[in-house]
């Protein structure tokens, strides 16, 4: 086996372009292991733990490509170092816009787009504060994705923001909908009359597609970062957002998904909601309502997305446990008893707000879960690895479906699980197709536990919509064929894994169901 | 939205991926090729940006 690196001085790539170099490095003849990453002192580690790590590499920094492979041969190694490099120069050739080169800065970008009115930000968070802070005193609304940002940095830009009448959306800001443009990570949906204030990323996602499935659409999805409610922040860009969508004229009613609001907040927060003089619908995920207030409290997404859709088309609507009690017999029938399963749950999650959701949804049924770390006592365990703490100098999973892969092959070789709970999100600047290495995996894991005589269920939900890039039939048709059981919601895929676990929940969410 | 008249225009700083989607989109959008200031210290870039944070208030 030989192990050869490269160092390409002051060539910055950003992390989904290393990603994709990386693939191409794996994905070449007679290389077993492959890295592409910009010389910080994290990436340096993680080079060293791979085992990856050469004398050369050692000395790059932070703005220089470090390339890395271990291959069969020496001439195996150079063929794949010389495809890396060309993939590089061809995407230098290619980037930019038109002819002419990229600016390289915020203020060179204003010149060619002197009518520019918002920033897209996503640089590495140590960085996010000076680029966000010069782009609001420019005069633009900011769409702010990084993550990793500290939270007094984020206090001094809402500041900032709100001093100048400018959204300032995160930072961890996943997704947003802005006068019908799709901003980060966003599922296709139509236009309509329901406008979003949302904490980040998959909670919009989640609630706009549901939305678009009961024949409503997005007036406004506005991100907030899931930091805005508390003490610190004190919810100041989710007044702002709220005060904005009052006023909008394309917006007919409103819906609130957050984590629970500081003590301080709460207060603001039900007197801006009293006054909106639109009907609103409220997720606070692990809150109940007030004791008094406006608006209408419900307890997860699918709920959210129901009631608005009922609110704007004077349906009735009350909660309901499954969509289709008698759907989810027939499964639990098909599968039978949990023979020979493990235990635990494992929940591995991409989107942060649904693993949120599941974590507050299945506690209360199967006791204490650990939420990302490791659980001494408890055989669950519920994973985002979308988590800052997952995700320094890598690709978001939503974007890299590998990372999760391999936790769910490890499932399969696991004594504890017998549950796999799985989301799948779809949308624009999400994998092409994340079904596909998920599907993958969990044909892998079920069948590594069924040679130990054990049984892995792996239970999933998708979100994303019929037109959303990747096609939602499709990948949830891809999911099935590996044996997943496809929940039409991240709640109801919750609640079919805890009956999984815990049959005799079926007397509550099943009665009547024949 | 009164906030934000017309369509949005887009300076994009950092992932790429991201202006192409815009561009597809049909949203007019300009990238940034963007560089870790400070040679990518993030120490170093905190000082140069409490200096800049002082230009500001002088000038």
């Amino acid at each position: 086996m030989v192990l050869k690196s490269l160092v390409l001085p002051s060539f910055y790539q950003d992390s989904v372009a290393l990603m994709r170099v990386a693939q191409a490095l794996r994905g070449e003849k007679g290389v077993r292991e492959a890295a592409a990453l910009m010389g910080t002192p994290s990436n340096h580690a993680i080079l060293e733990q791979a085992g990856l790590a050469r004398a050369l590499g050692r000395e790059a920094g932070p703005n220089d490509l470090i390339l890395a492979v271990r291959a069969e041969s020496e001439a195996a190694a150079e063929r794949a170092l010389a495809a890396a490099r060309e993939l590089l120069s061809r995407r230098r050739a290619v980037s930019g816009q038109g002819t002419a080169p990229a600016p390289r800065s915020l203020d060179g970008a204003l010149r060619l787009l002197p009518g520019a009115n918002l920033a897209a930000i996503s640089v590495p968070g140590a960085f996010a504060r000076r680029e966000a802070m010069k782009a609001l005193r420019r005069g633009l609304h900011v769409f702010l994705f990084s993550d990793n940002v500290p939270v007094e940095a984020e206090a001094d830009l809402k500041r900032e923001a709100l001093a100048r009448g400018l959204l300032c959306m995160g930072p961890d800001c996943g997704t947003a909908y802005l006068n019908g443009t799709l901003l980060g990570f966003a599922n296709v949906v139509p236009p309509g009359r329901a406008g979003i204030v949302a904490a980040s990323g998959t909670g919009l996602q989640a609630v706009a597609s549901r939305l678009a499935a009961l024949g409503e659409g997005v007036s406004q999805g506005i991100g907030t970062g899931g930091r805005d409610l508390t003490a610190r922040v004190g919810g100041a860009m989710t007044l702002f957002a709220l005060e904005a969508l009052k006023t909008d004229p394309g917006t007919e009613a409103v819906v609130l998904l957050s984590k629970p609001p500081d003590a301080d907040v709460l207060p603001r927060l039900e007197s801006a909601l009293g006054s909106l003089g639109k009907p609103a619908v409220v997720c606070c995920l692990g809150a109940g309502p007030p004791a008094r207030g406006a608006g209408l409290w419900v307890e997860t997404l699918e709920d959210a997305a129901g009631a608005a859709a009922a609110l704007l088309q004077k349906k009735p609507w009350s909660p309901r446990p499954f969509a289709d009690p008698k759907d989810i017999r027939a499964r639990l029938a098909r599968l039978g008893r949990g023979s020979g399963a493990g235990p635990g749950l494992l929940g591995l999650y991409t989107g942060g707000t649904l693993a949120h959701e599941a974590h507050l949804l299945l506690e209360p049924h199967l006791g204490w879960i650990p939420f990302n770390e490791e659980g001494g006592s408890s055989p669950h365990r519920i994973v985002d690895l979308g988590d800052d703490a997952y995700t320094v100098g890598k690709p978001h999973p939503m974007l890299d479906p590998e990372a999760r892969a391999e936790w769910v092959r490890r499932a399969g070789r696991s004594r504890d699980a017998g549950v796999l709970l799985l989301d799948l999100v779809l949308g624009k600047a999400a994998h092409p197709d994340p079904a596909g290495a998920l599907a993958e995996a969990v044909k892998e894991a079920r069948a590594e536990a069924a040679k130990e005589g054990r049984r892995l269920v792996a239970v999933a939900s998708v979100v994303g919509t019929a037109s959303d890039p990747q096609g939602l039939a499709g990948q949830v048709a891809r999911l099935e064929a590996a044996g997943a059981e496809v929940l039409p919601s991240n709640a109801q895929a919750c609640r079919f894994a805890a009956l999984l676990l815990k049959p005799g929940l079926a007397e509550k969410w099943l009665k009547g169901a024949a | 939205m009164s906030l934000i008249e017309g369509p949005l225009r887009v300076v994009n700083v950092g992932l790429e991926l991201f202006a192409k989607e815009l561009r597809a989109e049909g949203v007019e959008v300009v990238h940034v090729d963007w560089r870790p200031p400070a040679g990518g210290n993030p120490r170093l870039a905190g000082l140069l940006e409490r200096l800049e944070e002082l230009d500001q208030q002088e000038g």
